[in-house]
């Protein structure tokens, strides 16, 4: 038999985001599995070494439609952490309560996005039918259904009301139901569990090895959470399980993610219940003293951690993000080897990928290590219509068509 | 109790129910009173600190001097990321968030909302002053 290869993306139904998989085949099995990153590079790490630290925030906070409050809540902690800030007990809790929020809005999306690539469409409808109702408590709590603004340097924005408390407590009896319900489906359905049993294993020693995190590495049995290992904000005082499970395929991913549902309406009751009264920021400075600090946070698809460094400027000199799909992404191309390559989109997917967070830039250098080289626009042009001859794959002629049109204008 | 067709009898129990789906723009949404949507700003109150301008994250903001304390907000509606940070940072109170958010527009110059104070009275003297309506009216059924 001999062995085809053929890319998945950069643009692909499969793919939501931009992303590109080489994957060599033997009929219809899967045989290794390569990947490039750099679709969706937006530079936003440089783009924040122009801006103040308060601009920042609103930056990383679109680092990712999904884990946002993520993204933002890990940067305030490490220029907090430079600053020398203690944020006041309340504000912490509010974070908690938008971070854990956040999660069961990412864990039901990815719950319908898992069913819908495996063909279970009529899963897909309901489970975002029942995320509307936390993304409307998201709304009602800070004004925005994605982007929450919730933080600022030193304390959070938003005030939580008694009236929202009991909104929330609300919202969250009903999920909590609801997803009692989807936990019945995918351990009774036939249909979801063969489909997804077998599918895209990852053994123990792989995910160790390849240093998979968040559900992903708890569904491979590796007992690691942030949240319980470097407690953050006020995770020390609050009672939950780390759900881990031992399927190692796609269906215990499902379980994990589903499992860490239930764990976070109790976080959330816990929050409700303790939520102390006081201010909700602490005055901070707006040239931060030079330092640096190291940010850990729990995000709904592992750790993801910042790094920022200061010089004493209203600026930061370095800001470096390492979204949790990056850690992930090893892990994929070792899932798809052995599967057939109808399982590519559900394993692809099942890691929960965020590949706007991941892109990372690549600098090319030449062999001696000094110089820089970069590119004019026509010659990369023509470098990548080249790279993918070599590969086989011909676009001179749509090429050709390509600069008809365009002269056309 | 593994079987198939779990999800069934979830099926035909909604078949006798509405939609879930709201029939925008037929029927109108209601908004939380904290959305953040369309800026508002209050000449009357605004005295030129400019801290607005220098905290938006996205330069959507532009104060101008147009006479002695009077001053105008030029706020870029697609520049703007809505995130309110000027609305904390004002130390007068003189912008505020509204829940509009139906903004979209088919030209881009109408994506400029101007808030000028009222035209001076005659007896300051000053020239040049534009006595714009307090907002621009976006064309209707655009």
């Amino acid at each position: 038999m001999s062995r085809i290869k053929i890319p998945i993306g950069p643009q692909h139904p499969a793919l939501k985001e931009p992303e590109n998989f080489q994957l060599a085949l033997e009929g219809e099995r899967i045989m290794e599995a390569g990947m490039r990153l750099g679709y969706n590079h937006r530079g936003m790490e440089k783009a924040c070494e122009q801006r103040s630290y308060i601009q920042d925030i609103y930056l990383l906070e679109r680092v990712c439609g999904i884990c946002s409050h993520s993204h933002s809540t890990c940067f305030v902690q490490a220029v907090e952490e430079i600053a020398g800030l203690q944020i006041t007990p309340r504000a912490a809790y509010i974070r908690v309560l938008i971070g854990e929020l956040e999660r069961i809005h990412s864990h039901m999306l990815w719950f319908g996005v898992a069913a819908h690539e495996v063909g279970f469409d009529t899963l897909l409808m309901y489970s975002w039918r029942d995320r509307e109702i936390v993304m409307d408590l998201l709304a009602e709590i800070s004004g925005n259904r994605v982007n929450y603004a919730i933080n600022t340097i030193g304390g959070v924005r938003r005030d939580i009301t008694p009236e929202l408390s009991a909104r929330i407590a609300q919202g969250i009896d009903r999920l909590e139901e609801r997803t009692k319900y989807y936990i019945q489906v995918a351990t009774e359905e036939a249909t979801l569990i063969a489909r997804l049993s077998k599918v895209g294993f990852l053994s123990k020693q792989d995910a160790l090895a390849l240093g998979a995190i968040g559900p992903t590495g708890r569904a491979s049995a590796v007992d690691s959470d942030t949240r319980r290992d470097d407690p953050y904000a006020v995770y020390n005082e609050l009672a939950f399980k780390v759900i881990t499970d031992e399927h190692c395929d796609v269906y215990g991913r499902t379980l994990v993610r589903l499992g860490e549902l239930m764990e976070t309406y109790k976080i959330i009751r816990q929050v409700l219940e303790r939520l102390p009264e006081g201010p909700l920021t602490v005055k901070a400075p707006r040239k931060i003293p030079a330092g640096e600090a190291f940010s850990r946070y729990e995000a709904p698809r592992g750790e993801d951690v910042h790094y920022v460094r200061s010089n004493g400027t209203e600026k930061p000199e370095r800001v470096k993000v390492r979204a949790p799909t990056l850690a992930n992404l090893a892990s994929v191309a070792k899932m798809l080897e052995n599967n057939y390559l109808a399982d590519a989109p559900i394993i692809i997917a099942a890691i929960d990928p965020c590949f706007s967070c991941t892109d990372r830039a690549l600098v090319l250098k030449e062999a001696n290590g000094r110089n820089r080289r970069s590119m004019e626009w026509d010659a990369l042009r023509t470098y990548g219509i080249e790279w993918h001859r070599r590969r086989g794959i011909d676009f001179a002629g749509a090429g050709k068509r390509l600069l008809k049109l365009m002269e056309g204008h | 109790m593994i079987k198939i067709g779990k999800m069934l009898q979830q099926l035909l129990s909604s078949l006798g129910e509405k939609p879930a789906t709201h029939r925008y723009p037929f029927e109108r949404v209601s908004l939380p009173p904290r959305f953040r949507g369309k800026l508002k700003f209050y000449p009357e109150k605004c005295i030129g600190c400019r801290l607005c301008m220098r905290d938006c994250p996205s330069a959507a903001i532009q104060i101008n001097k147009i006479g002695e304390k009077r001053f105008e907000a030029v706020i870029s509606l697609d520049r703007c990321i809505y995130c309110a940070q000027c609305v904390d940072v004002c130390p007068k109170k003189a912008l505020e968030i509204t829940s509009e958010f139906e903004l979209a527009q088919l030209d881009r110059k109408n994506l400029k909302a101007v808030f000028s104070p009222p035209a001076e009275p005659p007896s300051a003297g000053q020239a040049g002053a534009t006595n714009a309506s307090p907002e621009t009216k976006a064309p209707e059924g655009a």
